[in-house]
């Protein structure tokens, strides 16, 4: 779904990707930047959380930086089971983004948890309870880039 | 790994921090007043500790994370390269330079799977995406790749931490 969003709309949004202010009233702050009241900006920023377009107001997280290991799984999944796989997997709460792919292996998510140890424990009972069989474990090994931004 | 409290650990205050960052920041006039008060810190503690956050690198980002299939990219594909070991980190940075790359990681090959390098990109269509690949390979002269266009996102969500 596309969502119509005025010139207003684009400015505050390509600010508070990145620019947040970390000021006791960053809403007022955002409002003298562009021209416009404290409220219209909470009203604004209310909308696009309500309409979907944002996500999350808050912190970005590094999960590495935290402490948390991740990896990449790629599964295959007969068509057929797609749906209850794609439940089973997506129950695990450490399973953030999966998707449907165009390959023989279809099935990619990423699961993270707070150890190593703990990461494979989960792994292991995705493939259980999901009836997974064939599976590779991919951790990353080298972090080039991870762009959560986009120019609006 | 960096850690922020005295003893060399996140400790305690700083995950009550992340839990609570993680659930959006308040609408009202001082978000961050709402917060600390909650933790039982000041509101410039709280913003003090969420810049040391940035400023280790434990926070990637402060703001808003948007759902991008609503602003128009609408293709996304996870491109997949095999690159000789000796030229993945040249490769990998090369590639991360590129404003359509959005992710690039290396990952392990496995028996049958012969790709190392990882890279996703976000187009407005599928025939974008194959331009953008293309290009990417002619810039870092890899010609050994698949692109596995994304059929269908069926979760997408973020992480909940120290829960």
């Amino acid at each position: 779904m596309r969502v119509a969003l005025d010139t207003t709309d684009r400015k505050l949004l390509g600010l508070i990707q990145a620019g947040f202010p970390l000021v006791p009233e960053p809403y007022r702050t955002l409002g003298e930047m562009l021209g416009v009241s404290e409220d219209e900006v909470i009203g604004r920023i209310g909308r696009l959380i309500e309409n979907g377009v944002i996500r999350r107001l808050g912190g970005i997280f590094d999960s590495g930086k935290l402490g948390y290991h991740g990896a990449l799984c790629a599964a295959r999944v007969e068509d057929e089971r797609i749906g209850e796989v794609a439940e089973a997997v997506n129950s695990f709460s450490g399973v953030t983004h999966n998707y449907l792919r165009e390959h023989y292996f279809n099935m990619w998510f990423t699961v993270l948890a707070r150890s190593r140890e703990e990461l494979e424990e989960i792994i292991g009972s995705i493939k259980e309870r999901a009836g997974i069989v064939e599976m590779m474990i991919l951790p990353a090994e080298n972090i080039f880039k991870i762009r959560v931004k986009f120019d609006l | 790994m960096i850690f922020n409290g005295v003893s060399g650990l996140l400790d305690e205050m700083d995950r009550k921090i992340v839990r609570e960052l993680q659930n959006g920041l308040p609408l009202v006039s001082r978000p961050f007043k709402v917060v600390a008060d909650k933790l039982g810190l000041s509101e410039d503690e709280l913003i003090g500790r969420v810049r040391i956050f940035i400023k280790n690198g434990q926070i990637r980002r402060f703001g808003a994370a948007l759902r991008h299939q609503d602003l128009g990219f609408t293709a996304n594909a996870m491109v997949v390269w095999d690159v000789p070991e000796e030229k993945v980190a040249e490769v990998g940075r090369a590639m991360a330079d590129f404003e359509e790359v959005t992710h690039c990681y290396q990952r392990p090959r496995r028996p049958g799977w012969p790709y190392n390098l990882f890279t996703v990109v976000h187009g407005q269509s599928r025939d974008e995406c194959v331009k953008i690949v293309e290009k990417l390979s002619r810039a870092t002269g890899m010609d050994r790749y698949n692109m596995l266009f994304s059929v269908a996102e069926l979760k997408k969500s973020s992480m909940r931490y120290f829960e």
